[in-house]
């Protein structure tokens, strides 16, 4: 079983990501299941959404506590909220992100690391900070767990209202290319 | 699995609870649908009016100003002789309240799915088995589901089992809020032409139908201490427990009848899990149940004879069936996503401790509450359980409910 804990804000996207990422993942055959955790929805508020993939039935619908991969399609969300919290040793953390890894502050546990500049492309592409499917194609880049087809025929399956399917789509690929993967050499424990 | 593996890919698709059960009510084709959205089943209604709107489902739909009329619009409906939907939960099911007592006693069979939240107060939008559990003596069949797809499989077999000439109730489907009812999952879909074939022919309301044209009264005054009111009050009254135990059978068959056409089997009233040679067992109900089965797997590989009985009805309560299933078990732990203000317990707890009497033999036992307001039930929290109940096996019961979350 891998599991994806997913971070942003609302009005981003975080819960629609995980649902087309889960669509995108049964679109390859395997199963997928999404939970978001939300309540009072509030524009900008820290939302989390969690997603499972095996290869067998998912029975647990609970929330991820350790997760094999975290995906934050918010840059300064890391400021507020422990995104790395539970995160499985050598663990991978998908980034949305204009600083060089370098910069970046992160723990022991993270091994691998995609970074995307996700707020800049969006505005290229939506006029809007929206960076949710841009991250996807991040997530695929750096992690292999998904390809890149089954997610664009996971978009393709959805019903879009007022941001367009091709926009989407380019969002997708270009978040897929423009992505840096890094895989760091794990640091000793103390 | 292997019949649902074999079907076409295509036939899969990601949904959440809501939308699953948005699909089954327009899978089984109701004549009129009457809404009020309510966090967490808003997108549920808001499915079912887009539905409607697209042209995928052929039913008038009433935005009511507040649930009471909801339901009452509802009642005019099925007594005219129409299919009839509506969900709800919370807050919203509280003010509903007067016209669901009056449901079960006009024998009218709507199906109405709660989308189970906490009660408040104090304030919360969150999940929780409270709703659902403050009304369970209102005479309308309860059923929980554990999954997104028994959740659609579950809610199109509602309609069969409420409209069936031996039940004639009202049929709440539950599902757990946020975990089930924004929980996506791959589900099958099954096709019009099949489920049309399994309802079969509409019958819904033969015993009373308003038409303009032949005026009739319904819901007559009765009761009083006088004349032949005492005895037809007790006539109406026995009719719909009769209904109810009725429907443990038909419960049953139904779900028989959607296995054979359908090729997905869940148990009607109660499945046992692992149960075969269990020295101590769990009670669950509802979407908690899998991260249970989960522990359970985990704890019997490393040698502990426990199991799970599930409940899947909770009204009527199924006491033959849980007496069988309690028949070999030395130590319980029952765990509720409510609380039972009355006894201290959960109230499966409660109504458990009433087949335990019937069992005839003292099992030692517990009350576990956990899952409230929205809090998760991990498959860690269940091996806690797992433990506490074992120990049940040598030691004292407590006397007090164990609160799962106190320490989150």
């Amino acid at each position: 079983m891998y599991e994806i804990r997913l971070h942003g804000r609302g009005g981003q996207g975080a819960v629609l990501a995980s649902g087309i990422l889960a669509a995108g993942v049964v679109e390859a055959g395997k199963h997928a299941v999404a939970i978001p955790s939300f309540g009072f929805e509030r524009r900008g508020a820290p939302v989390v959404a969690f997603l499972r993939i095996d290869e067998r039935e998912i029975r647990r619908m609970t929330n991820i506590t350790h997760p094999d991969c975290v995906i934050c399609i918010d840059p300064t969300i890391v400021n507020s909220v422990n995104i790395f919290a539970g995160l499985k040793p050598g663990g991978t953390l998908v980034q949305a992100s204009g600083k060089p890894l370098a910069e970046l502050a992160l723990p022991d546990s993270v091994g691998t690391v995609g970074l995307c500049n996700a707020v800049r492309i969006a505005m290229e592409i939506f006029k809007r900070p929206i960076t949710n499917t841009l991250m996807l194609g991040a997530f695929a880049r750096t992690s292999g767990v998904v390809s890149l087809d089954a997610l664009k025929q996971a978009l393709l399956d959805s019903d879009f209202r007022d941001a367009g399917l091709e926009q989407n789509l380019r969002a997708l690929q270009r978040g897929y290319d423009e992505t840096e993967v890094h895989h760091l050499e794990r640091r000793v424990a103390a | 699995m292997s019949a649902v593996l074999e079907k076409p890919k295509q036939k899969y698709i990601v949904c959440e609870g809501n939308e699953a059960a948005a699909l089954a009510v327009a899978l089984a084709r109701p004549d009129m649908v009457s809404v009020y959205p309510i966090t967490p089943q808003s997108s549920l209604v808001e499915h079912v009016a887009k539905l409607i709107a697209d042209g995928r489902m052929d039913a008038e739909i009433v935005d009511a100003e507040g649930e009471h009329s909801v339901l009452s619009v509802l009642h005019g409906a099925a007594l005219a002789g129409g299919r009839t939907y509506t969900a709800t939960c919370g807050p919203g099911l509280a003010f509903m309240f007067e016209p669901y007592f009056r449901t079960s006693g006009m024998r009218l069979p709507i199906v109405m799915s709660i989308v189970t939240r906490d009660g408040i107060t104090p304030q919360s939008v969150w999940g929780g088995h409270q709703d659902a559990m403050t009304v369970r003596e209102v005479g309308w069949v309860q059923i929980y589901c554990e999954s997104v797809q028994e959740v659609l499989d579950t809610t199109i077999m509602a309609f069969k089992i409420a409209e069936h000439h031996d039940v004639m109730l009202p049929v709440n489907i539950c599902l757990d809020g946020n975990y089930l009812s924004y929980g996506a999952s791959r589900i099958t879909l099954p096709e019009q032409d099949e489920v049309d074939a399994f309802m079969g022919v509409k019958d819904v309301n033969w015993h009373a139908a308003l038409d303009p044209l032949r005026p009739m009264a319904v819901d007559p005054l009765t009761g009083g201490a006088t004349g032949k009111g005492p005895a037809t009050f007790v006539r109406y009254r026995k009719g719909q427990c009769r209904g109810m135990q009725n429907a443990l059978r038909v419960i049953a068959e139904v779900h028989d009848e959607f296995a054979q056409r359908f090729g997905r089997h869940y148990a009607p009233l109660l499945e046992e899990y692992a149960m075969e040679d269990a020295e101590f067992a769990l009670m669950t109900l509802g979407s908690m149940s899998g991260a249970a089965k989960d522990a359970v797997d985990e704890a019997r590989a490393a040698g502990r004879k426990v199991g799970i009985i599930k409940l899947k009805t909770f009204s009527p309560f199924p006491v033959a069936a849980l007496v069988s299933a309690l028949a070999n078990v030395k130590a319980l732990g029952v765990v509720d996503r409510s609380v039972g203000f009355r006894w201290n317990c959960g109230p499966m707890y409660q109504e458990t401790l009433g087949a335990l009497y019937r069992l005839g033999r003292h099992v030692p036992s517990a009350s576990f509450i956990g899952g409230l307001a929205g809090a998760d039930i991990t498959v860690e929290h269940f091996h806690r359980v797992i433990e506490q109940t074992e120990a049940l096996l040598h030691g004292p019961a407590p006397t007090e409910p164990i609160w799962i979350n106190e320490h989150d």
